[in-house]
């Protein structure tokens, strides 16, 4: 595990001294990307404009959740985004490039062309998080969950972006099916559940497990009852079900390389 | 140093027949293919198209594995244990580059220092020297996806030696080069085999490559060796024919053992 971080480490510096030589293109990546999830913000306080709660929720509250969410996907995006394009590499052949080398081919098409200024919307989150913190009152009892409920959620989404990689090892043109879980389980969460069916809500808890990233522990966080009566238990649940998310991803990943066919040159 | 011993693989191919029907069917791509290539030989893989020879580049690399048989390549199976070999092997692909496309050469080669973790002394002794014979200098600072293709190649082949392994596997090295940039290629690698005792394994379909360079043949037909030996042996299965290429010919066209 350590050597791991340390490869990512390295090659990721690589990376950011090569982005560095154009550095228009890198300020203009930071500011499409701080614009683009402004206006998320946006959309969050023209709602509040109209009515006074969503979900039941109060404006600091949903910013509480979205913030936490926002976080997460974002720390994630940033580090593992790329899983996601793995057909591309498939189609191109440059996959078979990567396994040539002593390394994990996980990690290299991970941080393939990893820039801090993908960091724009973590950023972001971080504040909204931190407007949104102001104005509810956390005591310390329930506040640890907070950095808990966040690392939590950067593997849940990992591993979601794990499998959408994995699949395309099989079928290579699968990332808008895997985007509807990735990018869709971003925007997601990033409203409080109670406002989808509570069907849904069961289906992302105990299916999809996108509840875990913030809706269940944050609902400890905010001290609040579960909207559809849920066991209360489901709060904590948040690191087992990563680590199990994880492991499976993991697996999944391994036996796509196993299957994988390269192309015919 | 490389050993196979009935190694085959097979693709399953589905073809579309309707709307929702699919037709299966299974493709041998290699099959009961056993060869030795002992340290230090310089070795010809010869093959017409979709005989199997990138299929058998792939399994001696790790990044395929076979369907049956067992592979062996530096003491290594290569789909186990691939980060292993990896460190061992070097591997060009001439249809396509290892390198990164937006990456200056030397930045990529800072990243496989990275990846095989050289270190910083033994990289830059290495770099040096591959720098000089293989006239990288004027192009160091270019991005790889502005270099002409005999500089890529020249890029790729010294990527491949950085870490100086013990065995060269290199999948049409010579594709597409002018005569100049062929003979720098060539030389090259007679050099390193020779100097070096690296040993070489490489696939082509330039005989020229052959006939200067590999003192051994193998041909690949329909998955299967056809034929394994000396340049001389191999001239020798048409007598009266007097170029390679005629020779060679007549072994392709040749009906497909069933």
């Amino acid at each position: 595990m350590p050597r791991i971080v340390r490869l990512y480490g390295l090659l990721a510096w690589v990376w950011v001294r090569a982005a560095a030589q154009y550095p228009v293109s890198a300020a203009l990546l930071m500011i499409g990307s701080v614009v683009t999830t402004g206006l998320d913000v946006a959309a969050i306080f023209i709602i509040f404009r109209h009515t006074g709660s969503l979900g039941g929720f109060t404006l600091p509250e949903v910013m509480f959740l979205y913030g936490t969410a926002g976080l997460s996907f974002g720390i994630a995006d940033l580090l593992f985004g790329n899983v996601e394009r793995l057909g591309r590499h498939v189609r191109a052949g440059s996959l078979d490039a990567m396994l040539i080398r002593p390394a994990s081919p996980f990690v290299q098409i991970a941080v393939e062309r990893f820039s801090f200024q993908r960091i724009g919307r973590t950023a972001q989150a971080a504040i909204v998080l931190w407007i949104g913190l102001a104005g509810v009152s956390v005591p310390w009892q329930r506040a640890w969950m907070i950095p808990v409920m966040v690392a939590c959620g950067v593997v849940i989404f990992a591993a979601v972006w794990t499998f959408a990689g994995a699949v395309q090892f099989l079928l290579t043109d699968a990332p808008e099916v895997a985007n509807a879980f990735t990018y869709g389980g971003g925007q997601l969460t990033q409203y409080p559940l109670s406002v989808y069916g509570a069907d849904l809500v069961r289906a992302v808890t105990f299916i999809v497990p996108l509840a875990f990233v913030n809706w269940q522990p944050g609902l400890f966080v905010l001290g609040r009852p579960d909207p559809i009566g849920l066991p209360h238990w489901l709060r904590f649940l948040g690191p087992v079900v990563a680590l199990a998310l994880a492991a499976l991803a993991a697996l999944a990943w391994r036996a796509g390389l196993r299957r994988y066919r390269s192309t015919g040159s | 140093m490389i050993e196979l011993d009935e190694v085959g693989r097979t693709f399953t191919v589905s073809r579309r027949t309707g709307v929702l029907r699919r037709e299966r069917r299974v493709v041998h791509a290699v099959r009961d293919l056993s060869f030795t290539v002992a340290a230090g030989e310089f070795v010809g893989y010869l093959g017409p198209n979709g005989a199997g020879k990138s299929t058998t580049i792939k399994m001696l690399t790790g990044i395929l594995t076979p369907s049956v048989g067992r592979v062996r390549v530096a003491g290594l199976d290569p789909s186990r244990r691939r980060t292993a070999l990896a460190r061992r092997i070097g591997v060009v692909f001439g249809q396509r580059t290892t390198l990164w496309w937006d990456l200056p050469l030397k930045d990529s080669f800072q990243l496989i220092r990275h990846l095989y973790k050289v270190d910083r002394e033994a990289f830059h002794r290495r770099l040096d020297e591959l720098c000089e014979v293989l006239e990288l200098g004027a192009f160091l600072a270019t991005p790889v996806r502005q270099l002409s293709l005999g500089q890529r190649m020249r890029g790729d082949i010294a990527a491949a030696l950085l870490h100086d392994p013990a065995v060269l596997v290199l999948d049409e090295p010579t594709i597409g080069l002018d005569v100049v940039s062929k003979a720098a290629v060539r030389g090259f690698l007679r050099g390193l085999n020779a100097e070096r005792g690296t040993t070489v394994l490489l696939t082509t379909h330039d005989l020229g490559d052959i006939e200067r360079l590999c003192r051994r043949v193998m041909l690949i037909d329909h998955g299967t060796l056809a034929f394994d030996g000396t340049v001389e042996d191999l001239m020798a299965t048409a007598p009266g024919e007097t170029s390679i290429e005629e020779v060679v010919t007549r072994l392709y066209t040749r009906a497909a053992p069933s």
